[in-house]
């Protein structure tokens, strides 16, 4: 903290390192605090739809096992993070699930430990013939409990990753956990419930063609009212130039919507040609979080299928951090090669890339003025973070979407550099765990990023923290409240961008309310 | 599974309360997961229940809030269409919550 205050300017020199809570700082601990925090099973319905099995198999202990050991052959990083660890304790107070609750089996070389022990048990020599020796353990009952509770208190944030000297990736470890679970019957409802709405309707919603129409008609009623201009959500278009995928939550949610009007606004002042698609109405990809290759294969290929009817040139991602991860990381892999797409551009793009690029050849303007009632910070959301990239720099993705916002707004201010950029904290409801049943979890894993963005509200006054991912949004305005600030305190990129940006042609002053947003 | 019990006939809900069967729904039944939720039930609540119903029935799911904003606004005046009007009704979010007392499936997903 001393560091910090040094760095302070004049106008907080009077505050001291007492005012503020560390977000840093280590909690005692608390064993078995959170041994009841588990989210709802997946009823059989929705096991089976996704192809596993409805409810937990007799033989689930051997078929455990035995998956634990198909992992390790495929997947080699498994493999490594299971035999690497040393035990050096980098990880223990990296987790902000363990700083906000804790509870020892949330520091992340525990949670791993919890896969470990059994691996070890049955794949190592050491572990065969002297399990005492080496931590080694049976699978039990009360390991598969465990397995249920705290492999769902990781949001795969990898965090811990970023300070592990092998480079461990916990998430990796907790995917493959799930994933084993879900191969014996012990699925989580809240993601193959949405998974299972992805393969059948387009998104996480649920959200049919008719009513993502008249949404979209409603939105730019309102864009009219707004701008005097006709702005255009436009759905299905063939032959438009850019596909537009983006988390379904932007067609439902606050502060979601906002950020939408932003991308639409966008690309009117860019004149661009561009659709959403509502075969592929979802970025997210929750596949992802269960850790099944096949289920996040399907969700991709949607999008790849939408392109091609379509006939677009270019696929553009909304602000959704883990679907980022996927697009960037793996889409080439699952839905590849797209070859029809125009190879100018970037395969996918993020809309932060599209609008930073609109920024710097000057086609976007904005009167910042408009955002003087908003003094900023943003939060770098995890997945975006620490799985992806943005631009053609290292570091891109911290820094364009803090270029956008110094662009569109007077007043900016980072948090405590340890809890920003590659050391961001997960807002807590990341991973397929923003599911209301384990709300206490959700509001103690947001502790540590609601503690800087006290630290700048008392600092520099801040206000609103701007976001990226469609969970972090949900997850803040829902826990927000909890620490003293306004559930509407959080807001979209884009919605900055649509609160400042100049349309040719748009009647002045439109948008000055807020009262909407209040 | 557990359920509602409502002059001798049980309505089955799912962990958080959301009707099984949303056909099943009634208004006394409304008033009983209304209660559930300590919500006591006044007219402007039924108007945002109402609503979201008839917006259901039309489309299999409930508006996005800036639409129900927007359509309480049009519909019964300026100072019914705001968010914070709906949380003051709704605290636990007009989205879940009302959804819930109206009988409908709760919004999956990133919201």
């Amino acid at each position: 903290m001393s560091e910090r205050d040094k760095d302070m300017g004049g106008e907080s020199t009077e505050l001291s390192a007492e005012d503020f809570l560390d977000p840093l700082e280590i909690p005692e601990l608390q064993p078995g605090v959170m041994e009841d925090s588990k989210p709802y099973e997946a009823a059989p319905e929705f096991q089976e739809s996704l192809g596993f099995p409805g409810e937990l198999v007799p033989d689930w202990k051997e078929r455990a096992i035995a998956m634990i050991g198909e992992l390790r052959d495929k997947y080699r990083g498994f493999r490594v993070y299971l035999d690497a660890c040393v035990k050096c304790g980098a990880c223990t107070d990296k987790c902000h699930y363990f700083l906000g609750t804790g509870d020892p089996k949330n520091m992340p070389v525990a949670r791993q430990d919890l896969l470990r022990k059994v691996y070890r048990r049955h794949y190592t020599f050491a572990g065969k013939y002297m399990p005492w020796l080496v931590g080694a353990e049976d699978l039990t009952e009360e390991v598969l409990d465990d397995w249920y509770a705290y492999f769902h208190q990781c949001s795969q944030c990898r965090r811990c990753s970023v300070f592990c000297p092998y480079g461990i990736d916990t998430a990796e470890v907790s995917m493959a956990a799930r994933e084993i679970m879900d191969e014996i019957g012990k699925g989580q409802k809240y993601c193959n419930e949405i998974i299972g709405k992805v393969h059948t309707i387009g998104n996480n919603l649920g959200l049919q063609k008719p009513a993502l129409a008249a949404t979209l008609e409603d939105l730019e009623e309102d864009l009219e009212d707004d701008t005097g201009l006709e702005i255009k959500l436009p759905l299905d278009q063939k032959g438009a130039e850019i596909l537009l995928v983006t988390p379904s939550a932007d067609f439902f949610a606050e502060p979601h919507i906002d950020g939408l009007l932003g991308y639409a606004k966008v690309f009117h002042a860019a004149g661009a040609s561009w659709t959403i698609s509502s075969y592929a109405s979802e970025a997210a990809n929750f596949g992802m979080f269960i850790g099944s290759y096949e289920n996040m294969r399907k969700v991709s290929l949607r999008i790849r299928k939408a392109a091609e009817d379509l006939g677009v040139k270019r696929i553009i991602f909304g602000e959704c951090g883990h679907a980022w991860r996927v697009a960037y990381s793996f889409l080439n892999t699952l839905a590849g090669p797209f070859d029809f797409l125009d190879q100018r551009y970037p395969i996918p793009q993020h809309i932060c890339e599209y609008t930073y690029d609109l920024i710097q050849r000057g086609v976007l303007k904005f009167d910042k003025s408009k955002n003087d009632h908003i003094r900023l910070t943003f939060h770098d959301s995890c997945n975006i973070a620490r799985a992806s990239r943005m631009g053609d720099k290292p570091g891109g993705q911290f820094e364009i979407p803090r270029a956008i916002l110094r662009a569109v707004c007077n007043h900016f201010y980072d948090m405590p550099e340890d809890t920003i950029r590659e050391s961001t904290f997960c807002c807590g409801g990341g991973g397929g765990l923003l599911t209301d049943e384990i709300m206490e979890l959700r509001k103690k894993g947001a502790q540590p990023r609601m503690r800087a963005l006290q630290e700048v509200a008392k600092e520099h006054g801040v206000t609103h923290m701007a976001a990226i991912c469609a969970i972090c949004k949900t997850q803040f305005a829902k826990v927000m409240p909890e620490y003293g600030f306004a559930m509407d305190s959080i807001v979209s990129v884009h919605q900055m961008v649509s609160n400042a940006i100049i349309l040719e042609g748009a009647r002045d002053g439109a948008d000055d309310d807020d009262e909407d947003e209040e | 599974m557990a359920a509602y019990e409502l002059n001798g006939t049980t309505y089955e809900h799912d962990e958080e309360g959301y009707l099984t069967d949303i056909s099943q729904w009634n208004p006394e039944l409304a008033e009983l997961i209304a209660k559930d939720e300590k919500i006591e039930m006044t007219p402007e609540h039924w108007e945002v229940v109402n609503f979201l119903r008839e917006y259901y029935e039309e489309y299999q799911i409930a508006p996005a809030i800036r639409v129900l904003v927007k359509a309480m606004k049009k519909k019964f005046g300026k100072e019914k269409g705001s968010n914070k009007y709906l949380y003051e009704l709704f605290p636990y979010g007009p989205a879940k919550q009302a959804c819930k007392i109206a009988g409908l499936p709760k919004p999956t997903g990133c919201v």
